[in-house]
């Protein structure tokens, strides 16, 4: 790939999965960066750290995961579109960070390429681990936005998304991809830069607008343009400032924050969807393990059995619409993950008593559940 | 320049100062804000103040009529370096206490100063864990009676300015609440800085650390600061045992770098120059 000051071409590129984020995220509109090293994140970095001063852009190696974010959110105050990226670890260490941009509604991309915990664990091998923790991972009350790519096509794509949401709902937003989507090289088109929608966050038109409430979604002042504006994670009034004296003050805008997400769930909601109005099994998979399904529709039909096939692209707001009428059509549904039950129960959940839903897990070592394992475990059930 | 007079009141939103009766953070806010108005602002149009959780951190935020984001605690200089290499132009200011700064945020205090991001560091150090209940901190002096060191504390202090001198602080102070004067030029030098600046507060805390160290009132407390200082030049005089307990007041360095801002637009245009020559 030759690297010139400007974004890439429009056409076929044949790119690694951390790459198409890190290209994608320039093609959003991120104009600033902060990393810390980590195994399998670290190409983004890179890649970073040789694209963004070619194009006058901010990319910057921080001392640890909470400069690296706390950066970042300084960045977006200051009026930036800003990213960071890391793995487990350093995704534990950005929570509190994330609770603090969830409650200061800070428009922010964190990109975790997920390895194999606990802790440490295998640091170069994938796994799907953190699904949970991107979820419930900061304390407090919180809704999360978080997407699941599973090609380096979609890294790219969906790396805009986020962007996109981020500025559209004023919140962090995670991007959850794997050691497998990220280090795998795969073919990538990238649009023209005109066919490619770019969400700019609404600014203020006063001094006297609520940045802080007032609207469901407020404007967001910059610093540094005369707004007075009072940023804290502590419960605060409509115009930022501290109030902690009052329940009321914080239920409202508890519920605001959670509520601007779930209400509007139906627009962020994103997936893929293969015949779940007529099958007679379900599959519901993400993420590189989702790969594997697409054979295994080829494999039951040989059988005469009919998948029906829900691949959440977004996982949090939880796609409960689809897994719904998943659950109604087929008899039984099936979740691959490398994992140990993690989006399992979240399906578990919304199939109800509509369908028996039977979870199939593999950790360790990286290695991804086959088709053949997802076929052989329909076929136990079936029986 | 001076025709008009100061007030607080023409830098504050209005609302009520926390602080307990005596605490050095009324004399540090005004310090500044003196500053600020003796180098000429109007306002704090030009500011940006970050500050993470204690006591000090209040000082800027909610109550200075200026942009400032509370961050949580010990990470203030992430945010404020964040800030600072987007807007360039804006004084990027950090209020924080001794354990905000050199407790739980010390990492990031010692690779602000070693970048020499262009921002202030204002360190209020009142020896203690002020808003939590008086625990002991990473600046208590040895063989003090703290909330969580009830048998007095059995760990040296750190020297937070020396270390940011070692860092590559690019202006570094220390003085106490009672060298009213002195604190406001060490804080107009420091605004003025180009690079990474840093000033250590000596404050009392007559409430969580003056009453247990056996202090009677503020007055006695600001007594010990009179009595205990000494000039970075008269304590280069004297033995070590000599200075032991003593607060060592002045400036500690004043040096010229490229700044964090200077060293990216380098990179920026070796990354162009280098690209046009690829093709």
């Amino acid at each position: 790939m030759t690297l010139k000051n400007k974004l890439l071409e429009p056409g076929e590129h044949f790119l690694q999965g951390n790459q198409a984020l890190a290209e994608g995220a320039l093609f959003a509109g991120c104009n600033f960066f902060a990393g810390y090293p980590i195994t399998p994140a670290s190409e983004v970095l890179e890649h970073l750290a040789k694209r963004m001063p070619q194009l006058g852009r901010i990319c910057i190696q921080m001392e640890d995961e909470m400069a690296s974010i706390g950066t970042a959110i300084g960045a977006s105050w200051a009026g930036a579109k800003a990213m960071t990226a890391t793995s487990g670890p350093g995704f534990s260490l950005m929570q509190e960070f994330i609770g603090y941009a969830f409650m200061t509604e800070t428009p922010l991309v964190i990109a975790n390429i997920q390895r194999q915990g606990p802790s440490t664990g295998q640091a170069t091998k994938a796994a799907q681990g953190d699904v949970m923790q991107a979820r419930w991972g900061t304390h407090g009350d919180y809704m999360p936005i978080v997407l699941s790519p599973n090609s380096p096509q979609e890294m790219f794509d969906l790396t805009i998304r986020a962007f996109n949401l981020a500025e559209k709902y004023r919140t962090p937003v995670v991007l959850l991809a794997d050691e497998i989507v990220a280090h795998m090289r795969e073919k990538v088109v990238i649009p023209k830069a005109c066919e490619i929608e770019v969400f700019e966050r609404k600014k203020p038109k006063s001094k006297n607008e609520p940045f802080f409430g007032g609207e469901t979604i407020p404007p967001m002042p910059s610093v540094g343009e005369g707004f007075n504006v009072a940023v804290t994670g502590s419960t605060h009034n409509e115009f930022g400032v501290r109030f902690t004296a009052d329940p009321e003050v914080h239920r409202k805008l508890a519920e605001r924050l959670v509520g601007k997400i779930c209400l509007d769930a139906e627009r962020i909601f994103d997936v893929e969807t293969y015949g779940i109005e007529n099958c007679d099994v379900g599959i519901v998979a993400y993420g590189c393990i989702s790969r594997s399904v697409y054979e295994v529709i080829e494999l039951a039909k040989n059988k005469d059995i009919n998948v029906g096939f829900v691949r959440l692209k977004t996982l949090w707001p939880f796609p409960e619409k689809f897994v719904k009428i998943l659950a109604e059509k087929a008899e039984f549904i099936v979740v691959p993950e490398m994992n140990l039950k993690q989006v399992f129960y979240e399906v578990q959940r919304v199939a109800a008593c509509e369908a028996k839903v039977f979870p199939l897990n593999k950790v360790g070592g990286g290695e991804i559940i086959t088709p053949e394992e997802i076929l052989a475990k329909i076929l136990e059930v079936r029986t | 320049m001076m025709s008009e007079k100061f007030s607080m009141r023409n830098y504050l939103r209005g609302l009520k100062y926390p602080f307990c009766s005596g605490c050095g953070n009324f004399t540090i806010a005004n310090a500044f804000l003196r500053a600020v108005f003796e180098l000429g602002h109007k306002d704090l149009s030009k500011f940006v103040f970050c500050s993470g959780i204690g006591c000090s951190s209040w000082i800027p935020s909610p109550y200075f009529l200026a942009d400032s984001i509370h961050t949580p605690h010990g990470r203030s200089i992430p945010v404020a370096t964040g800030v600072k290499l987007m807007r360039p132009e804006l004084n990027v200011v950090v209020f924080g206490g001794d354990g905000d700064i050199a407790g739980i945020g010390l990492s990031h205090l010692i690779h602000a100063a070693r970048r020499n991001v262009d921002i202030t560091v204002f360190m209020v150090n009142n020896m203690v864990y002020g808003m939590t209940g008086g625990q002991v901190a990473p600046t208590t002096p040895l063989h003090m009676k703290t909330s969580s060191t009830p048998y007095t504390s059995f760990e040296y202090p750190i020297d937070v300015v020396n270390l940011v001198v070692e860092a590559g602080a690019c202006y570094a102070a220390r003085w106490t609440t009672i060298h009213q004067k002195e604190l406001r030029e060490a804080m107009k030098k420091a605004i003025l800085t180009r690079g990474f600046s840093f000033v250590e507060i000596v404050s009392q805390c007559p409430t969580m650390f003056g009453r247990r160290a056996g202090f009677k009132n503020v007055t006695e407390m600001l007594e010990w600061f009179r009595k205990n200082s000494i000039s970075v030049e008269e304590a280069e005089r004297i033995s070590e045992e000599e200075l032991s307990g003593k607060i060592v007041v002045g400036e500690f360095i004043r040096r010229t770098r490229p700044t964090l801002t200077d060293m990216i637009r380098e990179v920026m245009r070796k990354a162009k120059e280098e690209t046009s020559i690829e093709g």
